[in-house]
């Protein structure tokens, strides 16, 4: 059925490519999956608004409260104003990556954290280095950016940005998607998802409930792959996914009977991984339908 | 609802439960930090977080419901980032901090600060010659926005009064200025030592550079012991921590290109922690030098104290940082 296996790469979130295995003290893989350069740059980009608002909202502050009091307390606005900046800069993205989280507000939005490349607790340092690289990831090539010179000056800033704009793609030149910060630090940055706990598809009962009789020729059409696909598609529950793979199943096992779309679906879904699961206790994993 | 069916379903059921706990405690620490919990609750997620794994074991090899399994990797990697993360207290880091990893990491780099330091002095020797020989040279090395007049073509009575308290600029804004903007170049010194050292080095020299083009200007009009006393003040601290912040670069920037024995990845990040610890330091104490160079030279107008200041700290720092200490090698172990 080759259209549910098309789909299947846009079903699944599985990124084979980005799995990196962490071995836990307890000897256990916890497959970590590493961030893509566009979730990175979304989150860099979500940061540096709230940085860019803050900044703004801050001066507006600063300065309406300059314009209402006057004198000498002018200075410490003054004063105030500085380390705004500087702290926005510099601190903020230290201060939340110290955070229990490891992440900054724009990562957490996307579900990302920083962790150690080798597994151990993220320290202050390793936090220090990453953000201090941003210096030429992002600032230098700023700088470059919004210099105006003309003849061989322009020429200059031109090879200039090229140049610190190799620091800033950075992560698009390695396998996992390093910034230069992070080769510096030791650190990279992966998915933390929070997930639920979604209801068990199998676990209504549904065979006895509905009284659907597969044969064991039936049940057997399929391996873990399909049946992986078709539990993405029962948990989206799209009705015009739904009908086509259900035409397809019923043509495949042959299945006279005009039942609802999805109640035919959960019971082939109860039937095929019961009947999976046990070929698994008896140490058979049938990866896909051309797997005997 | 009958009862389960699948062996995998009746596995599910039996622990949901502590699953769920678990998931409860850690968003509750993600919202109001680990204080929030009490002991008994603390206590009980590492035991939870090794029932979790287990089950993700058992689950790996005997369901196949895909979405249990990805929820249990997700429950367990967010445990095991919790329960192996960083779990001294903030007090306590700060006093390791000041005993040992800062002081450690200075003596460790003492090969780069030597480096640092002679291609700063490089600078200043190499300019001070030029300019005093031909004056035009001071616009290379000093951008003239920067000078605020203080050039060859200034007559001897100006320079002087720009040494004694020639600025009208509010003192602490003046020092938080110097601060921030010195703690900036600092970072970004440290984040050119990445490519390889050369622009590191290269910011190194120039500071020289415009160190003795000024020296020149100033004793080609018999100003040198004065201007040397209103640089010594703070500059002493602050050459010193910008000649870390260099050192700090040099370690990455060498450790990019001759990782050595390790792995290049490997050699770089403990560069870079390492260099990252000097960092905080140097950090402290750009912000100690923008204090006496905004407030205490200000203040202060007497060219014997400026000196005996800026040699006091320079003296304190070297001793801070290079006084060969027993406890330290026994902390770092």
């Amino acid at each position: 059925m080759p259209p549910v296996d098309a789909r299947a790469a846009a079903l699944t979130p599985e990124k084979p490519g980005r799995v990196r295995s962490l071995v836990t003290p307890e000897g256990v893989d916890l497959h970590l999956v590493l961030a893509d350069a566009g979730e990175r740059a979304t989150a860099f980009l979500l940061d540096a608004a709230i940085i860019i608002g803050g900044l703004g909202v801050a001066s507006i502050v600063i300065l309406l409260l300059a314009v209402a009091i006057q004198g000498p307390a002018m200075e410490i606005l003054g004063i105030l104003w500085l380390f705004v900046f500087f702290g926005l800069r510099n601190v903020y993205f230290i201060a939340f990556e110290l955070t229990p989280g490891a992440a900054t507000p724009g990562k957490r939005a996307l579900g990302l954290r920083v962790a150690s490349r080798d597994g151990g607790p993220l320290t202050a340092d390793a936090i220090f280095a990453r953000n201090a690289i941003r210096e030429i990831e992002v600032y230098l090539p700023l700088t470059f950016l919004i210099t105006q010179r003309t003849g061989v000056d322009a020429w200059i800033v031109l090879a200039g940005l090229t140049w610190s704009g190799i620091f800033a793609l950075f992560p698009l030149f390695n396998r996992d998607r390093l910034r230069a910060g992070d080769l510096v630090a030791g650190t990279w940055v992966v998915r933390a998802p929070k997930r639920r706990l979604l209801p068990d598809l199998a676990g209504d009962g549904a065979i006895e409930r509905t009284g659907f009789a597969f044969t064991s020729a039936q049940i057997n059409a399929y391996g873990v792959k399909e049946l992986h696909v078709l539990e993405d598609v029962i948990r989206k529950g799209q009705r015009q996914v739904e009908a086509e793979v259900a035409a397809r199943i019923r043509r495949k096992i042959d299945w006279i009977g005009a039942e609802p779309d999805r109640e035919f679906l959960s019971a082939y879904y109860a039937a095929l991984r019961g009947r999976l699961e046990t070929r698994l206790l008896f140490g058979h994993r049938r990866k896909d339908k051309f797997d005997v | 609802m009958s009862a389960p069916i699948l062996k995998s379903q009746r596995f599910r059921q039996e622990r949901e439960a502590d699953w769920s706990q678990l998931d409860r405690l850690l968003r509750r620490i993600d919202k109001e930090g680990p204080a929030a919990l009490d002991d008994r609750q603390l206590l009980s997620i590492p035991v939870l977080y090794r029932s979790a794994l287990s089950a993700l074991s058992v689950a790996r090899a005997t369901s196949l419901d895909h979405q249990l399994v990805e929820y249990l990797e997700s429950l367990c990697a967010r445990t095991y980032f919790f329960v192996y993360g960083n779990r001294s207290h903030p007090l306590e880091r700060i006093r390791r901090f000041f005993l040992t990893d800062w002081p450690n990491a200075a003596q460790a780099l003492w090969r780069e600060t030597v480096g640092a330091g002679l291609l700063m002095l490089l600078g200043t020797v190499v300019s001070y010659a030029l300019v005093l020989r031909d004056a035009d040279w001071f616009y290379a090395f000093v951008p003239a926005a920067i000078t605020g007049g203080r050039d060859p073509t200034a007559t001897t009575a100006f320079l002087r009064s720009t040494l004694y308290g020639g600025q009208h600029e509010p003192l602490s804004f003046f020092a938080a200025f110097l601060f921030t903007h010195n703690a900036q170049i600092a970072v970004f010194a440290f984040a050119l030592g990445f490519v390889f050292c050369l622009p590191s080095g290269f910011l190194m020299i120039y500071n020289g550079c415009s160190l003795g083009a000024l020296l020149a200007v100033f004793a080609a009009k018999g100003l040198g012991f004065q201007l040397g006393g209103w640089l010594f003040i703070h500059g002493t601290t602050e050459l010193f921590a910008v000649t870390l912040a260099g050192a700090a670069g040099f370690r990455v920037g060498w450790a990019l290109a001759f990782p050595g024995e390790r792995a290049r990845t490997e050699a770089v990040s403990a560069a870079g922690r390492q260099g990252a610890i000097l960092m905080f330091g140097v950090v402290i104490m750009l912000f100690a030098a923008g204090l006496l160079e905004g407030l205490g030279r200000q203040l202060i107008v007497n060219d014997w104290v400026r000196y005996a200041i800026g040699a006091a700290m320079i003296t304190a720092w070297s001793a801070y940082f290079y006084w060969p200490r027993s406890s330290a090698s026994d902390a770092a172990r």
